[in-house]
């Protein structure tokens, strides 16, 4: 049996450099810059927890390379 | 293991691609997951693009990625394929080099704009022009990240760095140079395109030039450029989010954004280059496995034989070398040591020729003759020149075709006129006076029997065509100095 | 073995080949461009790789590639061409990459001319490039050394993992004598450091590059123990009449060819003199040079530069007897007479 789950984005907490490049090219406007510091003492980026299309711009805007995870719309087996 | 886990396959997930090793153990530090790269680097997105085609396009094994000079000299810190380090602007001789070793593998040259466009221009230049195999990726960010933020060659006009701090001044610094239009004026390269990794539109249109470029190598059509214009906050002292806006704003405005050649569909793919020698072929074509030696070794004619100083000089075109190699040959087939120096260099291609030829039944030690036993002389100059230096009791052979007059200067010597050109054309081989001249010398000297020149001749004469006129040069003239001074 | 009339130059090709080289990255250069000419022509022919490179610099550059992937690479130049090619060299020496490169030495400083000098000795011997490093020196005097020290050039350098220079002067690339080839091509075994462009290659790296600074220092290290290892095994010299001499000749390359004629001409005037040559520059024969202090009480070194080998027989020598020197420059080779009436001069004053 298969469910679909709704797309999403996972941040780094530890890995974002806060340069708010993914905030600015996510077209559903669902990333946005906390008031959280994180180890480096960055600013770090977050998803809201909605709206996310899974479309992995933010992927590409991330100049880091494990910073973020984009799930797109998948079918999970159960 | 929770299901969420189980199910993250490639296909539904986006995240770091394969391409990069999982953690960046040689980067020094504690944090293996993140890059050196300050935040908002452009670096960061290009590096991004090519781990992802080198996984999707399933090159990595065979891949070679040249860090360079810049920001990206630890680019080896994070791509999972081979990694070479290059100096400053070196890149594509590196590449060269690697990838021509390496035929079949994809050479990356990750260049920035100091590296490529300024102290490495030559190397890209020349890389490009003969269709290296090989994908550059050209990171111009107009500036010099690493070192300073210091101007680069691609630095627009009345930008302020550290080096151009009142604003680039064109009539100073020249204008920013457009590498990719440069690059595409050439014949090899056969995709040539600039991008930007300023917003997702434009880094999607990276993505795509990347994978092509790296496609057509993999399919073997050598050379491709992608130029990515860049940002670089720190060196520019901007906010990320304003300095990937300057990308598309200033910068693109003179770097246009578009494909400047891409005959890839029309391309035939070159065949695989061949750069490993064949061992049997080097024997063979060294001839070093055959030991001909033309004479018998003669133990008497070693023992006595008298060392021999011989200057043999006329002017270019004479074959005043090859009568020296000649005497040469024959002490070496006889078994004698030899040397024999050339005049070289300019002297050569005008004017005159000399050379020096030592024999000994000695080992010799300087191969300069500074009195010879014996000058040939072909010409007035060089009798003029080198006769004054024989030997007391030594020997000059004059070419009396050419010096008309008796040479008087020197009474302690003995002279021998034979007319080289004259015998040389009378047997219809004009260019085979400087046969004449060896015979005369043997003649005069029987440092040589006869017969050893005639067999050396026939053995070693590289125009079989002519062996019968020369040989026929050397009877007579044998014959004419016998007849003339030793009868 | 074949017994080839040949030049130096073209001797150094050949016998390339059959130490396994399998590329050949230069720039041509008069006096060494017969080296050039000979791979252009046979290395297509046997399957090796040639290229004519757009630079001095481009070429050693192109060999830092070759050489990391594991293949033997050779380059040639004469001196301003190797000013061009030390920073190549200092990288390679850093990454510990094996490479040949031959200096056919001409006359500088400048664009000089292209008559024999030795004055590279300096910038070959002691490093040239930036940087703690230092590479082998081999210093043949004639074509049969032309070869064989070719050989054994790309052997020490895939031995110790280092560039290695034959280091000659344009007679000893111009002269034609007979050499003796060997019939057979080295075997080049597989380098496990080296990038073949294959899976199992991957994973290596080649760099000159550490920032942190213990770890640099760590590099230098391991380079200063394989110099000094360098020193301990690779000295190479011969010995001309030295057993007796009150008086030896220090000389490589042409220089010890003439000093060889010099110590024939005076030995058979009476005089006990010698001929030390060191063959390999660095390491250079420094305790077999010392060795000779007890008997004899004058050292001349003969080199066509302003004095630059002749530190360095001041230093194995060490303040026990007077070192002179005597040369010339600019391409002029002194002449026989001229030397004779030098190294009696010395005789004189030291000796009486």
């Amino acid at each position: 049996m298969e469910e679909a789950t709704t797309p999403r984005v996972e941040i780094s907490f530890d890995q974002c450099k806060g340069c708010e490049l993914c905030v600015i090219e996510c077209p559903k406007k669902c990333l946005f810059m906390s008031k959280k510091i994180n180890q480096f003492g960055y600013l770090v980026a977050e998803y809201s927890g909605k709206d996310c299309t899974g479309c992995g711009i933010c992927f590409y805007a991330c100049p880091e390379p494990g910073t973020i995870t984009v799930y797109k719309k998948i079918k999970n087996k159960v | 293991m929770s299901t969420t886990e189980e199910t993250k396959t490639k296909s539904d997930t986006i995240s770091k691609p394969a391409g990069f090793v999982e953690d960046f153990v040689r980067k020094p530090g504690k944090f293996p997951k993140v890059t050196h790269y300050c935040p908002g680097c452009g670096h960061g997105r290009v590096h991004k693009l090519i781990a992802e085609a080198m996984a999707d396009l399933e090159i990595g094994d065979k891949t070679i990625l040249i860090s360079p000079v810049g920001c990206t000299v630890f680019a080896y810190y994070y791509f999972d394929c081979g990694n070479l380090q290059a100096a400053h602007g070196r890149a594509p001789a590196v590449a060269t080099g690697v990838g021509r070793s390496n035929p079949g593998s994809i050479t990356i040259s990750y260049q920035g704009d100091g590296d490529l466009g300024a102290i490495g221009t030559a190397e890209i230049i020349h890389a490009a022009n003969r269709g290296e195999d090989m994908t550059v990726i050209f990171v111009n960010n107009g500036i010099y990240g690493m070192t300073g933020g210091q101007m680069a060659p691609t630095t627009l006009e009345g930008q302020v760095t550290s080096t151009s701090p009142y604003g680039r001044d064109i009539r100073d610094a020249g204008h920013p140079m457009r590498m990719a239009e440069i690059i595409a004026t050439l014949e090899a390269p056969v995709f040539v395109e600039r991008v930007a990794v300023s917003d997702s539109k434009n880094i999607m249109k990276a993505r795509k030039a990347i994978r092509k470029a790296l496609q057509s190598q993999k399919d073997g059509h050598g050379f491709s450029f992608v130029e990515i214009l860049s940002a670089c906050p720190i060196g520019w002292k901007m906010k990320p989010t304003d300095a990937v806006k300057r990308v598309n704003d200033e910068m693109a405005k003179y770097f246009p954004i578009q494909n400047f050649k891409d005959k890839i569909a029309e391309h035939q793919p070159y065949p695989p280059r061949v750069t490993t020698p064949d061992n049997k072929k080097i024997i063979e074509v060294l001839g070093v496995n055959k030991d001909v030696r033309l004479f018998k070794k003669d133990q008497k004619f070693l023992d006595n034989f008298k060392d021999q100083n011989i200057k043999i000089a006329g002017f270019g075109g004479q074959g005043v070398l090859l009568a020296g190699t000649t005497i040469g040959y024959l002490g070496m087939e006889t078994g004698l040591n030899v040397t024999w120096l050339p005049s070289y260099g300019p002297e050569m291609r005008g004017g005159t020729a000399n050379c020096n030829v030592v024999l000994s039944n000695k080992e010799i030690g300087s191969p300069m003759v500074e009195h010879p036993s014996a000058l040939i002389a072909m010409n007035g100059p060089s009798l003029e020149e080198f006769g004054p230096t024989v030997k007391k009791d030594g020997l000059i052979i004059i070419n009396s075709s050419v010096v008309k007059e008796e040479y008087t200067k020197r009474n302690d010597v003995k002279k021998i006129y034979i007319p080289m050109n004259e015998i040389a054309e009378s047997l219809g081989v004009m260019a085979a006076a400087n046969m004449a001249a060896v015979t005369a010398f043997i003649a005069a000297t029987k440092a040589f029997e006869l017969n050893h020149l005639l067999e050396l001749i026939k053995h070693n004469f590289k125009k079989k065509h002519l062996i019968e006129q020369n040989i026929a040069v050397i009877n007579k003239s044998y014959q004419y100095v016998n007849d003339t001074y030793f009868k | 073995m074949k017994r080839e009339f040949i030049k130096g130059n073209e001797a150094i090709s050949k016998a390339a080949l059959l130490a396994g080289c399998s590329f050949y990255f230069g720039y041509p250069i008069t006096p060494s461009s017969e080296i050039v000419h000979a791979c252009a022509q046979l290395f297509p022919l046997v399957g090796a790789g040639f290229l004519q490179a757009e630079s001095e610099v481009a070429s050693i550059n192109m060999c830092y590639g070759a050489a990391a992937a594991g293949r033997r690479v050779m380059t040639a130049s004469s001196s301003p061409g190797i000013s061009l090619k030390q920073e190549g060299v200092s990288y390679m020496a850093s990454a510990e990459l094996p490479v040949v490169i031959i200096d056919i030495m001409r006359a500088g400083p400048g664009l000089g001319n292209i008559w024999p000098e030795q004055s590279d000795y300096n910038q070959v011997v002691k490093g040239g490039g930036h940087g703690s490093y230092k590479c082998p020196v081999l210093a043949p005097n004639c074509p049969q050394e032309m070869c064989d020290h070719t050989i054994l050039a790309f052997e020490l350098a895939d031995k110790y993992r280092t560039p290695v220079y034959v280091l000659a002067d344009a007679y000893i690339g111009q002269v034609m004598e007979p050499v003796e080839f060997p019939s057979e091509v080295l075997p080049v075994a597989k380098k496990e450091w080296a990038i073949y462009g294959d899976k199992e290659s991957k994973h290596n790296l080649v760099t000159s590059i550490q920032m942190n600074t213990i770890e640099m220092e760590k590099v230098n290290v391991v380079l200063q123990k394989k110099y000094k290892e360098i020193e301990e095994k690779e000295v190479r010299f011969s010995e001309y009449m030295t057993d007796d001499a009150e008086m030896i000749i220090v000389a490589y390359g042409i220089s010890s060819r003439l000093a060889r004629s010099v110590v024939n001409d005076l030995r058979s005037k009476g005089i006990k003199i010698g001929l030390f040559r060191p063959i390999t520059l660095f390491p250079f024969p420094k305790k077999q040079i010392l060795k000779h202090a007890d008997h004899a009480k004058l050292f001349v070194a003969l080199e066509l530069s302003n004095g630059q080998m002749v530190d360095d027989v001041r230093l194995a020598v060490n303040g026990k007897r007077p070192v002179e020197y005597y040369g010339r420059m600019g391409g002029a080779v002194p002449t026989h007479d001229e030397l004779i009436e030098q190294i009696s001069g010395f005789y004189k004053k030291y000796i009486g």
